[in-house]
């Protein structure tokens, strides 16, 4: 039986840019480029292993996003996915987790799935929820923060490093699984890939094709607010001195002053 | 006075910093409720009451530490439901989370996560939190629900506010999904006796400039000098130098420190995400174009390799 594999990524403003708010609070993408996010390359990269090793899997990218979040598609595509969902719709502007999340888990089970896959945070929101809003959604095992994940005979099984331990976990499928950037190296996409990615099927679901009102999404059917955003004021210069042979010294003196020592 | 739930992370009994500064946010909006789980949980309520929980809830069952997460939010539920408080408080760790975000679900609530400050305002609880590599400072509330709010280390300070600290046993039944995830092996992390990365008050740390993992007693040495705990930057987790949980970054942890040095470490953007929040910053780095000069308070331009054994000694001497 095949195994079927929903991987969900996200389009994001690349940290490089000068990234700032628009005036509803909202993050600006018009002045900054977009791209996968780079924690979701890994979790295609572990859909693409666990692909390997079973007898028939297919894997699917999913994504909500405004237009330009096709380009995450293409790009999870160009690396070797199956086949891409894109969720567009103007009453999306302005979701919170828990109105993406309504979303994604009504697509993931539109779609259909053994398995979902995601990566450990997005690195714009970097709230790293998520994964364990699905799981708890969905209503499927969480298989979260994992740094070596495998997939046989329908059981899943992975390491995950914590703060004053290390786990081995283990969940049945249907199950859900998020990995971190010491899961694997994700691969580039190969040309003969790149070329392949433009003739896989994308499809485009709106919010009625997933019987979600409107009000329950957006900005105005958000769980959370934003008051305000103001920007950091820029730290004000600080000494800076060249070490000609005290510079360790000169350090101390500024430590103790600052009442460290 | 409105009742505030405070998840309590402790480690059979020891409660870790984390959590007693959450009690101080906790009395900004009302009268902390905690709930402490698992081996030991009773053993917390003298030092959660020193810190002003006016009611410790109590459970310990092998589901929280045979299984993943859920039992955890199964519990919280229960208190939850027991209490009905105001809002609910949990430490902004990996695990503290997911907690978090599982019962904001389960009680059709709005999620805060990471928040940096936290007061009380008109319509609930504002948090503070700091956004695209700390260059913005937002303050968000939970309009829908009971505000559910993960707090990050060192966001407050820890006062003593002696109250009550009632132990009361906490009656937990465990879903369906409790048992899905299985534990199948532990291995606790070896101690270095050093204190845990994200809630030190000092961190040192080292990248691309220590140059390899045999010069890494160098930083560990400046690091016990000042009892502090060790960071790496992610070239410097990469290149096997160290490991990925004292990794400081966007992909590794979020830091916010009284005093941050950074020893070696260029500054790029993903590095400054976490830990621009640090209160002193100290660089010491050779190339003087180095971005990570733009955010210190004191940065020194030189060899890492001369600079910080001058400055291990020297803090040696001075402490005597």
């Amino acid at each position: 039986m095949s195994l079927r594999i929903v991987v969900c990524v996200k389009y994001v403003p690349d940290a490089t840019g000068d990234r700032q708010f628009t005036e509803d609070l909202t993050v600006n993408r018009d002045d900054v480029d977009g791209l996968l996010s780079e924690l979701d390359e890994y979790a295609v990269e572990q859909a693409l292993q666990i692909a390997d090793e079973a007898d028939d899997a297919e894997i699917t990218v999913l994504t909500v996003g405004p237009e330009d979040a096709k380009d995450a598609l293409r790009k999870a595509l160009s690396m070797g996915a199956d086949k891409a969902i894109h969720v567009e719709d103007d009453d999306l502007h302005g979701s919170d987790v828990m109105g993406t999340s309504l979303v994604l888990a009504k697509a993931i089970e539109k779609a259909g799935y053994d398995l979902v896959i995601t990566g450990m945070a997005s690195t714009d929101g970097t709230m790293g929820v998520l994964p364990a809003i699905l799981a708890e959604r969905l209503g499927v095992p969480q298989v979260t923060l994992l740094s070596e994940v495998k997939v046989e005979d329908g059981v899943v099984t992975g390491r995950r490093d914590g703060d004053t331990a290390s786990e081995q976990l283990e969940a049945s499928l249907p199950a859900l699984v998020s990995v971190t950037d010491q899961s694997g190296e994700a691969r580039y996409p190969s040309f003969k890939g790149i070329m392949a990615a433009k003739k896989k099927p994308v499809e485009s679901w709106d919010l009625e094709e997933l019987e979600i009102e409107s009000d329950e999404v957006g900005l105005e059917g958000s769980w959370t607010a934003v008051d305000s955003a103001t920007q950091r004021p820029a730290r004000t210069a600080g000494t800076i001195v060249k070490d000609e042979g005290e510079g360790g010294k000169s350090l101390a003196a500024f430590l103790a002053e600052q009442k460290f020592i | 006075m409105a009742e505030v739930l405070v998840y309590v992370d402790h480690v059979d009994g020891a409660v870790r910093k984390p959590t007693l500064e959450l009690l101080t946010l906790a009395r900004r909006i009302g009268e902390p409720v905690a709930l402490a789980l698992g081996p030991g949980a009773e053993a917390t309520a003298a030092v959660l009451a020193e810190h002003g929980a006016v009611k410790v809830l109590t459970a310990d069952a092998s589901e929280f530490s045979d299984y993943l997460v859920v039992p955890k939010v199964d519990a919280l539920q229960a208190a939850y439901d027991a209490v009905s408080p105001a809002a609910v408080l949990v430490p902004s760790s990996a695990e503290g989370k997911e907690i978090a975000a599982r019962l904001a679900v389960r009680i059709g609530s709005g999620i805060i996560t990471d928040a940096i400050d936290l007061e009380a305002g008109d319509e609930g609880p504002v948090a503070t939190q700091a956004a695209f590599a700390a260059s913005f400072s937002t303050k968000s509330r939970v309009s829908k629900g009971t505000p559910v709010i993960t707090v990050k280390p060192n966001s407050a300070p820890v006062e003593a506010a002696p109250a009550a600290g009632v132990v009361e046993a906490l009656a937990v039944t465990f879903g369906a999904l409790a048992t899905g995830t299985k534990v199948t092996s532990r291995t606790p992390r070896e101690s270095t006796g050093r204190p845990e990365l994200t809630e030190a008050a000092i961190v040192v740390s080292g990248g691309r400039g220590v140059n390899g993992a045999e010069n890494f007693h160098i930083i560990e040495a400046l690091a016990d000098s000042l009892g502090a705990a060790v960071g790496a930057s992610r070239a410097a987790v990469d290149a096997g130098w160290y490991p990925h949980s004292n990794q400081v970054g966007q992909t590794g942890k979020s830091v916010s420190p009284q005093l941050y040095i950074a020893s070696g470490i260029s500054g790029a953007i993903q590095h400054r995400a976490g830990m621009q929040t640090s209160k002193t910053i100290v660089a010491i780095n050779k190339d003087a174009e180095a971005p990570i000069f733009d955010l210190v308070d004191y940065g020194v331009v030189g060899d890492l390799f001369a600079v910080v054994p001058q400055l291990t000694d020297e803090i040696k001497a001075r402490k005597g």
